[in-house]
């Protein structure tokens, strides 16, 4: 077991937490018991199961978990976006019903408003926020340059890549000041090499600005070159397995992914994942195998 | 001059000579006697005919009539079409009792029942709009409802993110995602409505140019009768390039 690694692993239907971070009190958030059912159809499914973990101010957590063990229905929890669940969500100690102004968002997919300019997405939330004009496009513009997309600030998404346009989601995120940024796998779609930079670029932006982040995640790369913790989840229903503290070097950058260190965590949380990813497999051949048989 | 205008100038040149030489054709076809006289005109005795309907037929004042009226329909269309389309939108139980009757309004031949709209506002403009309106309508709705329902859930989820009010997520976010969308059928709803409302002015002999192509027709003026077409023609070319910039100027990134 490498040094940091709390290697806390939960017994069948007990959790780690509140173990997963700071003491609730000290938090900046607090996730406490919380579980989703849904009703389909075919019956009830429970998505996640009795979770709680904590962030502290200024760190960087990631949630990492198979397909399927509701990594997003997490993220729409935490966010506000579900209403029915179990358990509790603090932010700076205030019980999070709907959304709520210090978490922002985001989202995997493709989040900007095709109708409006890069500039022009990334000060919405300040223009629907009631400021001026004039001070609203100056800090736009910080955020722009923040992300690395100064010259495009006229552009519109459509005339901009992927990534571009993650960037730009992540910029206008920003634009609004959270306390907690919450990002469910902005980077899913894009290809490995641009996933690094621009992992980098997240790096650089959360030790700019101290950014209390945390991220949705299945890559085991993105997890451990990003964190300073990963919480690693079971298969459904949704639980924590295990919380690996992450003891590499900062100020960090797309480099370490090199480092005998990286490796090391990369199996590790592997380990825990490829148990969790057989299950979801198995799970999902017997269920396509009794629809055959219907 | 970048590739792109160059590109969309060759576009617009191509479709010129494509209408002249379609003319000049028409125009050889006549003259052969493969196409009778009495039925279609020669092009060239249309274009003769155009400056003595300007001066003998009152055309521009017609002319004038007949936008007056697309345009007011046209108004109440977008009002009326893109407001109930959003109530549609936000109340299912409504959306589930009105879609296929909206969707069968828009098939139906509402200019049939210009006497029931005579009998109601009398042989006047109001008439005229009304049909218009009413007849305009449909694809509005269809076209709004559509948009708006078509709108990616993550675009909605952005803005509760944001916490936006009911009528900020409306403003902000649905219905410029659905503006593509509500233009298509605006488009639509204009083209149903200037037949309707031409229709209908050459039918109770009232107003525009609708009356015109009447009394040119009652006349046995062919020509005549083929310059006004020309003038319905050009309303018709003038509100979709009003309806182009009102959309380019709306929603620029389209």
């Amino acid at each position: 077991m490498l040094p940091g690694s709390t290697g806390a692993i939960a017994p069948p239907g007990e959790t780690i937490a509140p173990s997963a971070g700071a003491s609730p009190a000290d938090a900046l958030l607090a996730v406490r018991d919380i579980g989703k059912t849904f009703q389909t159809p075919a019956g009830s499914t429970t998505a996640i199961e009795a979770m709680s973990f904590t962030v502290s101010a200024g760190e960087f957590v990631s949630i990492i978990g198979p397909s399927g063990c509701g990594k997003s229905t997490v993220f729409n929890i935490i966010g506000g976006l579900v209403a029915d669940y179990r358990g509790e969500v603090r932010v700076a100690g205030e019980k999070v019903s709907g959304t709520h102004p210090a978490i922002g968002m985001v989202f995997q997919e493709e989040s900007t408003f095709p109708w409006r300019s890069v500039v022009e997405n990334v000060a919405f939330p300040l223009e629907v926020s009631g400021m001026a004009k004039a001070a609203r496009l100056e800090r736009a513009a910080y955020f722009v340059e923040m992300v690395g997309l100064r010259g495009f600030e006229r552009h519109y998404p459509s005339q901009l890549s992927g990534g571009m346009r993650q960037r730009v989601a992540l910029a206008r995120t920003l634009a609004s000041s959270p306390r907690l940024l919450l990002m469910d796998e902005p980077f899913a779609a894009l290809d490995e090499q641009t996933r690094l930079l621009l992992g980098d670029k997240v790096l650089q932006i959360q030790q700019t600005l101290k950014q209390t982040t945390l991220l949705i995640t299945h890559n085991l790369t993105e997890a451990v070159q990003l964190s300073d913790r990963v919480l690693v989840m079971t298969y459904r229903p949704g639980r924590l397995k295990r919380v690996v503290d992450i003891d590499l070097p900062h100020p960090r950058d797309s480099e370490v992914v090199s480092s005998d260190a990286f490796g090391h965590y990369v199996a590790q949380i592997w380990q825990d994942l490829r148990e969790e990813a057989s299950r979801g497999i198995r799970d999902d051949e017997s269920r396509v195998l009794q629809a055959g048989r219907r | 001059m970048s590739a792109w205008r160059r590109s969309r100038n060759a576009a617009r040149v191509f479709g010129v000579l494509t209408l002249v030489v379609i003319l000049g054709a028409i125009e050889v076809l006549i003259r052969l006697g493969v196409v009778n006289r009495f039925i279609v005109p020669l092009p060239t005795q249309i274009i003769e005919s155009l400056p003595r309907i300007i001066a003998e037929e009152n055309v521009v004042q017609r002319f004038w009539q007949t936008t007056q009226e697309v345009l007011w329909a046209s108004l109440l269309i977008a009002l009326v079409g893109v407001s109930l389309g959003a109530l549609l939108y936000r109340v299912r139980t409504l959306r589930l009792a009105c879609e296929s009757w909206v969707g069968a309004l828009a098939a139906a031949p509402i200019v049939l029942a210009y006497p029931l709209f005579l009998v109601m506002f009398g042989r006047s403009a109001t008439t005229i709009v009304a049909i218009g309106f009413i007849a305009g309508l449909a694809p509005v709705i269809l076209k709004t409802l559509e948009g708006l329902t078509a709108t990616r859930r993550v675009l909605i989820d952005v803005g509760r993110s944001f916490r936006l009010s009911p009528s900020q997520q409306f403003l902000k976010v649905l219905l410029p995602s659905a503006l593509p969308s509500i233009f298509v059928g605006l488009r639509l709803g204009l083209i149903f409505s200037m037949i309707n409302i031409v229709g209908v002015e050459f039918l109770i002999n009232f107003g525009g140019l609708g009356q015109l192509i009447n009394e040119l027709a009652e006349r046995y003026d062919l020509p005549g009768t083929y310059g006004a077409i020309c003038f319905v023609i050009l309303t018709s070319i003038a509100f979709f390039v009003v309806a182009e910039h009102l959309e380019t100027w709306l929603s620029p990134a389209t």
